[in-house]
């Protein structure tokens, strides 16, 4: 096992960090972004598409660079730094994911060619209400009628949904769940934009009589294949919630130096300089778990069990730290104007999008008795 | 030792139950239920239907509408109007500078003040922190200079609560800048808040609302009669009325109405085709929550019934500590049952989110303040171990 970074790879993080922190350094920045839609800035997309890093994992054959989860981790930890609101896991690792993993020669040429050119904003339209992070649909049905096909029913909260140009839809057929692309302007599609708490957007997304491309061929049921996308972006968002976990800290640990109240700086109270300490080891250990996971992702190995393990200790992690952030701000930390609190928002926000932390550990428990140890060696 | 209440007090608590479930509107009940924001309106109405039962201000000396309560009496008043959604009559008012004036005013003060503030007539808000002394109070900047018959005010104030809707401020300033504890230089003054010189600037927290404000003093003129008490001796006067700011800050029935609504919610949730209210995981959690509120409400009644002569018991920093934490711990179980919708927070009338979901996140992180205010966290530790363990 190896965790280090090779040059290539520093170079790519020094990349982004620079595009990034030009955009977002200052957080006022991201504030204005996030308070007109679509909630991320057109320009920065732009600008990410123009370093590759839109089709980062995509084959070159289909437009992308053929880099591997390693360089995708890389990415999303830069977005999370800077707590950027463009949706590169949710466009790129997971809507994209699946087009790359179950699309037609054809579908994956134009989908992710357009994406990694930033002229294609693709948006997976899986969640319903009701539903629980599970990779089936739940209601929203696709009947065929002379070899085309159509889509009934409601997609919500579904991110980016009002933005994207391209819906990747799941759908009931029969008792097994299919994938369906979907274009924006497509006739019989209704689409209501709203604010996350996070600054991002979702949408309610209502199919009616919609028509819908299927992705890839064949009739099998797809949940095991949004099962694993899902996963992968799983491990995704941990490395955005390291990035944004690590700021939260260093944001927090600069302010214990700043603040002065009873003559002194607070970090002369060791009651909140063990606090900040502890926040690290949550950390620490968050980051060891999820770039182990990303090395899984990387071997082909048991990706959806490693996607889980990331999620228990990041969802765990990110609880501690963003509420601790908070606290040892004091009262500018609950505020809007102040940056620290939006990290927690986001924190809070990727913890919900496809499981939280308690989700995850229901679900490893349920294979404790399959083994005898869990062994970080294999 | 006895485990049930008395006939008198189980008669007591039916009365206050039916008085909250029928006398203040259910509109008003259901915005608190919805963790909606109040109107202005909302809460005045709110605490004058309250007042005209002699409800508003139990705790008040008699004369100025108290009811001569036992502590217990008013412990099961305060539960039960939070159990039923009822906002509480304004702090600023009524637990802050009411007793204030009613203790340490002069006769004038108590008569211009006392029923305007239990009737919420006049609204207060309270003008303590400043930029940069928050858990450090005492630090405090802003001045009050005697010219003539008059205090001449200048600094500013920050994180004053509902100071948009506020009539009056109670505010604290430095009167004495020689004075060699600088606890001792400090006066309390009253004045309104159109007074030529006052400005506010609203401050936007993290679910959006606005409910906090920095003000602004210049050469604010305020007459000598608005003074508290002694000059010079606002110090004592924030203590006693910090310290019944800790009183009922606990929240306990506002944590039980939560965890009433997240049983509810978990209800109508399916996981793997049972309902989630049955998941083991989630009723272990809410099984803990539970039993962690029944021990912190055992303490108040046990701290309730030691408190002596008016002043809070030391124990009571309990009650706050461990409160807040419950009110957080239910206000992320909310999310939690929201689980996916929770990011959904600012979705239209169109969406099919409900509302409880919609609010469960900015509420989660608004309620960050708990245990920021009033005495944060690591101060009533602080308290904890010095004042009870001598540390
Ligand atoms: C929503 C909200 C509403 C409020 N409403 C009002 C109001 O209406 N009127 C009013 O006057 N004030 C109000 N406050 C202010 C509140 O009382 C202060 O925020 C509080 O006193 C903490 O001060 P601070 O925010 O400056 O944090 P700081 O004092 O800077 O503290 C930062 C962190 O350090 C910790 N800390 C500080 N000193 C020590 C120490 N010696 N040992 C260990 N830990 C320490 C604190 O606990 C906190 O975690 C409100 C605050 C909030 C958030």
């Amino acid at each position: 096992m190896e965790f280090s970074y090779d040059d290539e790879q520093n170079g790519l993080r020094e990349a982004v960090s620079a595009l990034l922190s030009r955009a977002y350094g200052d957080s006022e920045q991201r504030r204005r972004v996030v308070g007109t839609d679509p909630g991320f800035d057109e320009k920065t997309w732009g600008q990410l598409a123009e370093m590759g890093l839109l089709g980062l994992p995509f084959a070159e054959a289909d437009g992308g660079m053929g880099a591997g989860p390693v360089e995708v981790s890389i990415v999303a930890e830069e977005i999370g730094r800077v707590l950027a609101p463009e949706p590169f896991v949710e466009a790129v690792v997971l809507a994209g994911g699946l087009v790359a993993d179950l699309g037609t020669d054809a579908q994956r040429a134009e989908v992710l060619g357009a994406l990694a050119e930033g002229t294609l904003l693709p948006a997976f339209a899986h969640t319903e209400i009701g539903s629980r992070w599970q990779a089936s649909a739940q209601s929203v049905t696709a009947t065929e009628d002379g070899g085309s096909w159509r889509l009934t029913g409601v997609k919500e909260p579904v991110p980016n949904g009002a933005r994207a140009d391209l819906l990747v839809v799941s759908a009931l057929v029969g008792g097994a769940t299919r994938l369906f692309l979907v274009p924006g302007d497509a006739e019989g599609l209704t689409r209501t934009g709203y604010r996350n708490h996070d600054g991002t957007r979702s949408a309610k997304v209502t199919f009616a009589g919609t028509p819908a491309q299927p992705l890839g061929e064949g009739t099998g049921d797809q949940a095991p294949a949004i099962e694993k996308a899902q996963a992968r972006a799983r491990v995704a968002y941990g490395h955005e919630a390291l990035g944004a976990m690590e700021t939260a800290l260093t944001t927090t640990a600069e302010y214990l130096k700043a603040r002065k109240q009873f003559g002194v700086p607070l970090n002369k109270f060791q009651a909140l300089t063990f606090r900040a300490a502890d926040m690290y080891v949550s950390l620490e250990l968050a980051r060891s778990t999820v770039m182990w996971a990303t090395l899984v992702v990387d071997a082909d190995g048991d990706v959806v069990a490693a996607a889980d393990r990331a999620r228990l200790q990041t969802s765990r992690a990110s609880r501690h730290i963003g509420k601790e952030a908070i606290q040892l701000h004091g009262g500018i930390g609950v505020t809007a104007e102040y940056k620290v609190g939006h990290y927690t928002s986001r924190l809070t926000a990727i913890d919900h999008l496809l499981g939280d932390g308690d989700w995850a550990l229901a679900r490893l428990a349920g294979s404790v008795g399959e083994h005898q140890t869990v062994d970080a060696l294999q | 030792m006895r485990l049930h209440l008395s006939p008198e007090d189980r008669a007591f608590r039916d009365e206050m139950r039916t008085f909250f479930s029928t006398a203040v509107p259910q509109s008003i009940r259901d915005a608190v239920a919805a963790h909606r924001e109040l109107t202005k309106e909302q809460f005045i109405e709110a605490q004058r239907a309250l007042n005209a039962a002699g409800l508003a201000v139990p705790h008040w000396p008699v004369e100025w509408g108290g009811r001569d309560w036992t502590p217990l009496q008013r412990h099961i008043w305060r539960e039960e109007m939070q159990l039923a959604g009822v906002p509480e009559p304004l702090a600023f008012n009524t637990s802050m500078i009411g007793p204030v004036i009613a203790t340490f005013g002069s006769q004038e003060q108590k008569e211009r003040f006392l029923p305007a503030t239990a009737n919420l007539d006049i609204w207060w808000c309270q003008g303590f922190s400043e930029p940069d002394a928050g858990s450090d109070l005492a630090s405090l900047r802003t001045t009050a200079v005697r010219d003539g018959d008059d205090w001449v005010v200048n600094g500013q104030k920050t994180w004053t609560t509902l100071g948009q809707h506020a009539d009056w401020i109670f505010c604290l300033v430095r009167t004495d800048p020689t004075a060699e504890k600088r606890q001792r230089g400090i006066s309390l003054l009253l004045f309104p808040m159109d007074t030529p010189g006052v400005t506010l600037r609203p401050i936007e927290l993290l679910d959006g609302g606005f409910e906090v404000n920095e003000v602004f003093f210049e050469d604010v003129r305020v007459p000598a009669e608005n003074l508290v008490g002694e000059e010079n001796h606002g110090w004592d006067y924030a203590k006693f009325l910090l310290g019944n700011e800790r009183v009922g800050i606990a929240r306990i029935g506002s944590t039980k109405r939560m965890l009433i609504e997240a049983k509810e919610h978990a209800r109508g949730i399916t996981v793997n085709g049972a309902p989630l209210s049955e998941d083991p995981y989630m009723t272990a959690r809410i099984a803990e929550l539970e039993n962690e509120l029944l021990a912190l409400e055992l303490t108040a009644l046990r701290v309730v019934a030691n408190s002596a002569g008016g002043r809070p018991h030391p124990a009571s920093s309990v009650l706050k500590l461990r409160g807040s934490e419950l009110q957080q711990a239910a206000t992320e179980l909310l999310v939690d049952i929201a689980g996916p919708l929770s990011v959904a927070s600012f979705a239209d009338e169109d969406s099919d989110v409900p509302e409880w979901a919609q609010v469960a996140t900015p509420s989660y992180l608004n309620y960050r303040k708990v245990s920021i205010y009033g005495g944060s966290n690591e101060v009533q530790r602080t308290i904890i171990a010095g004042s009870i363990l001598g540390l």
